[in-house]
């Protein structure tokens, strides 16, 4: 029971921080239709900055308990390579998809040399700070506070995108570009600052991802195209361009990953692609997905 | 057009590829190996991606199928003459493409691009975490092999690889594009451009899309599984790494960087990407950081790749008193033109 409850808790954790990436990516692709492979880049670029950043913040004499509110930050402010990066892309927005997803694949190549001359090749971590908010044990069921804070943060930030995008009047305009982009011009809409507004909202939520992550695992280079590949999964599985197919998805992502490392290693990532093609392959628009034109 | 002066391009091009183990040290001659196995699959890869329009980033998946191939046919089975593994490969290449084709070639766009990378990492897991019949991350080894039936006991590897391996690849090279030249100027071609030109009117006027699409994706798969045998034979090993999702996308990179709106681009891009990723290893750890730069300006201002620029330049020279310089971007940069958008003259 405890070792089920465990298994849970890390699932949800893993689905937490990987919702946050997939929603990162999930919007780029609703609004602007680019599949944008650098998400996972803008995740282990959070994650270094957060880790250097709460190195010195704590350094300089900072609480521990402003962790996440310092990790949160950190995140926040790495989020500013994506305005540059919008306006790269913005040279191939009227092109084949193929070009798009080809930049963003450039984009993946530098960062990881950008990272690797930054932060070196070793792989870096945040020692003995995952349990300053202590831990609930109830006999063998053991869990950090902190996994619990970030569970609760991505909850919070699912309800923000979903309030941001459905209640107020930028989001509403953002839904109409991602409709249909001419008629939204056509009415008046500034669709060149929602692409930059909308791509640097992906950019956040990729950082934060990789910022609230590095208390409890080390930033290595490889997490960049590690994390994409699972986005990507949770993207298909549910539904491309939809936001409640991103939570389902990720969750669905993250207990089968924390299953399968308990009970048979062998089918960690395979499990999960095996339902990406039952789903791409049976239900091509996803689990929550608009049909495809 | 041009027929002449490409067809002298062309043979000077493959007499300097020869007379390279003659001239240049080994190492370069070695260098050019991988080239080789690049060059075949991308041939491949460019009829599914230049010629149908269809942008698989999975396609490493069977480069890693010939390069396995080579290991269990040569490694485990003991069968260590070349051809047989190039076969094997092949075969290997045509079980597998016709099942997933069957099922990928239902989809296009991000659809079809996104199902490939998924079956790439479908394998790529399975090679990974079965470590007892894969070796798992250290991978499988390929041995020597006999070529011809040729031992060659007097050459060491490196010998092997700088003089008659080098020329059985070219020879293997010039014949793959030969065949390749056919098949994209039949008629089994121009269905392939119809349908990445627009789908619906091809199944309107007949063409029956998906078996099209079938067959070009089963021929992409046996020229990567053949290119792939030739990757395993040069490094003596096959390993995951081989079809991760990042090595697709070099293998697109490559053809993007030639030029794959171009029968030769892919071949210029593979040699062009294998040259510089060699000249930019020596000189920095940071290679990745300019490839990604050179691919980056690569697609937003070449669009047509090095071989798109060279019929450019060409054009220009060969006729000064025509308006100078054509339009840099071709008609597929622009809005609501679906596909590559390949420009007929270019093929011909």
């Amino acid at each position: 029971m405890s070792a089920f409850g465990n298994i849970l808790l890390g699932g949800i954790f893993h689905a937490a921080v990987l919702f946050l990436v997939a929603a990162g990516l999930q919007l780029v692709f609703g609004v602007q239709k680019i599949v944008n492979l650098a998400c996972g880049s803008f995740y282990a670029l959070g994650a270094y900055f957060g880790i250097t950043f709460v190195t010195l913040a704590l350094k300089a004499g900072m609480p521990q308990w402003t962790l996440l509110p310092l990790l949160l930050v950190a995140g926040a402010v790495m989020a500013v390579v994506g305005p540059p990066i919008e306006r790269i892309l913005r040279t191939v927005y009227d092109r084949d998809e193929s070009f798009q997803l080809l930049l963003t694949f450039a984009m993946v190549l530098m960062f990881q040399d950008i990272i690797r001359f930054l932060w070196g090749a070793n792989p870096t971590s945040l020692d003995n700070v995952q349990l300053v908010y202590g831990k609930i044990v109830a006999g063998d069921f053991i869990v950090p506070v902190y996994n619990l804070l970030v569970i609760a943060a991505a909850i919070g930030a699912a309800a923000l995108i979903g309030l941001f995008l459905q209640r107020t009047n930028y989001g509403r305009l953002l839904r109409a570009t991602a409709e249909n982009r001419t008629m939204a011009e056509a009415l008046g809409v500034n669709v060149r600052g929602i692409y930059a507004a909308v791509f640097t909202l992906g950019t956040l939520l990729g950082t934060v991802g990789g910022a609230l992550v590095v208390p409890t695992a080390a930033a290595s280079l490889d997490m960049a195209v590690e994390v994409v590949i699972e986005a990507f999964a949770v993207v298909v599985i549910g539904g491309l361009g939809s936001m409640a197919g991103a939570l389902a998805g990720s969750l669905l992502v993250g207990l089968i990953r924390a299953g399968s490392l308990v009970f048979y290693p062998e089918f960690e990532i395979l499990a999960i692609y095996l339902i990406v093609i039952g789903v791409l392959l049976l239900k091509p628009s996803g689990l929550f997905g608009k049909p495809a034109a | 057009m041009r027929r002449a002066p490409s067809v002298i391009l062309i043979v000077a091009a493959v007499v300097a590829l020869g007379l390279v183990p003659v001239l240049a040290p080994p190492f370069y001659a070695n260098l050019l190996v991988p080239f080789y196995g690049y060059a075949i699959a991308l041939l491949g890869f460019n009829l599914l991606f230049g010629y149908g329009g269809l942008l698989s980033f999975g396609h490493a998946m069977f480069l890693g199928l010939g390069a396995y191939g080579a290991a269990v046919i040569a490694g485990v089975w003991g069968i260590k003459e070349f051809e047989i593994v190039l076969i094997g490969a092949a075969l290997a290449g045509l079980v597998v493409a016709l099942p997933l084709g069957w099922l990928v070639v239902r989809y296009t766009g991000i659809f079809f691009g996104m199902l490939t990378l998924a079956f790439g990492m479908l394998t790529h897991s399975v090679l990974f975490k079965f470590y007892h019949l894969t070796g798992g991350d250290s991978g499988m080894r390929v041995p020597r092999m006999r070529l011809l039936g040729l031992e060659f006991a007097a050459y060491n590897k490196i010998e092997l690889m700088a003089g008659p391996f080098y020329y059985y690849c070219l020879a293997l090279m010039l014949i793959a594009a030969f065949l390749m030249w056919r098949i994209v100027h039949s008629p089994f071609g121009l269905h392939l451009r119809s349908l990445r030109d627009n789908a619906q009117k091809a199944l309107y006027l007949g063409v029956r899309v998906h078996q099209f699409r079938l067959a070009a994706f089963v021929i992409s798969a046996i020229y990567g599984a053949i290119g792939g045998a030739i990757l395993g034979f040069r490094t003596g090993l096959a390993d995951p790494e081989l079809v991760y999702w990042t090595h697709s996308g070099h293998l697109v990179f490559m053809t993007v960087l030639g030029g794959f709106s171009s029968f030769l681009g892919p071949i210029i891009g593979a040699l062009a990407l294998t040259l510089l990723q060699d000249q930019l290893q020596s000189y920095t750890q940071y290679w990745r950081f300019v490839l990604g730069a050179i691919l980056a300006l690569v697609v937003i201002f070449l669009p047509r790749g090095l071989a798109g620029l060279a019929a450019d330049v060409g054009s220009f020279l060969s006729s000064p008193r025509r308006r100078p310089g054509p339009v840099q971007l071709p008609e597929h940069s622009q809005p609501g033109v679906l596909g590559p958008g390949l420009r007929r003259d270019d093929v011909a």
